[in-house]
């Protein structure tokens, strides 16, 4: 995998998370992604920046341009200072919430992407990555 | 402080969103429009979101609220105008709204909201279809 530009963006109030989403469609656009591609990487950027402000009291997101075998996609990698996630197959559970929300954030933004990985051990904060390619 | 505008149109209560909501936003528009419909004692909502580029779960929970809120209040909500990509990804989020009215467009929800009034003038809530 090769990166071709990355930026960061603090992820601490939900003023960055709008700040995210247009970055991130700022991205999408220059990609050439379809009005589909772009709402459906913008909305997995939307969930998952709301999560690491709610659950791990902020942090920092790192939106990269990639290419790999001739093609190209948007990768996003999310970390943020919280307490991580004891049971990540439980919070990956549609409908899960430990803060009163809908309990879609991580489970909807794997659906949204092609690639998903999640480190989250106890202490150690969580870090999302997602990959959607064109 | 930032506010989305709310406009009383013929005894309705209409809402365009044509800004990109942080979430306090959209909490505070949650809030607003609760007290409008009780102070005004519209009958119906209407809310525009054709210029919205994204739905995420923290929206789509407030759309829901709104519409729930409403009913309570004796109010019926129509949510019109969401763009294709937007049902898309909704759906594939995972969300179906449940109990939020929609209409392709703001003609369509008027209308909507017009023959459910009308409905309910009669005073009957099954109203025999003619």
């Amino acid at each position: 995998m090769t990166s071709l530009s990355a930026e960061s963006l603090p992820v601490e109030t939900s003023e960055h998370v709008v700040s995210v989403r247009q970055a991130v469609r700022r991205r999408a656009v220059e990609l050439g992604f379809s009005l589909v591609d772009q709402t459906k990487i913008i909305t997995a950027a939307s969930e998952l920046a709301r999560n690491a402000i709610q659950h791990g009291g902020g942090g920092e997101v790192i939106i990269e341009t990639i290419a790999l075998q001739g093609r190209r996609g948007l990768r996003l990698a999310f970390a943020d200072r919280g307490p991580g996630i004891a049971d990540v197959a439980r919070a990956m559970t549609d409908g899960y919430s430990t803060a009163g929300g809908l309990g879609l954030g991580l489970s909807g933004a794997k659906r949204l992407s092609h690639e998903f990985a999640i480190e989250a051990a106890p202490g150690t904060g969580t870090r999302v990555v997602i990959v959607r390619w064109k | 402080m930032e506010r989305i505008p709310i406009l009383k149109m013929s005894g309705f209560l209409l809402v365009s969103i044509q800004v990109d909501m942080h979430d306090q936003l959209a909490m505070q528009l949650q809030d607003d429009l609760t007290n409008r419909i009780a102070t005004s004692g519209a009958r119906g909502v209407l809310i525009d979101i054709s210029a919205l580029e994204i739905v995420d779960s923290f929206i789509g929970r407030m759309l829901a609220n709104i519409a729930a809120m409403s009913r309570v209040l004796d109010a019926e909500t129509v949510v019109v105008g969401m763009q294709p990509a937007v049902a898309i990804t909704l759906v594939e989020l995972g969300m179906s709204m449940p109990g939020v009215r929609t209409a392709l467009d703001v003609d369509r929800g008027m209308a909507l909201l017009n023959a459910s009034r009308a409905a309910g003038d009669t005073g009957h809530d099954d109203v025999p279809v003619s």
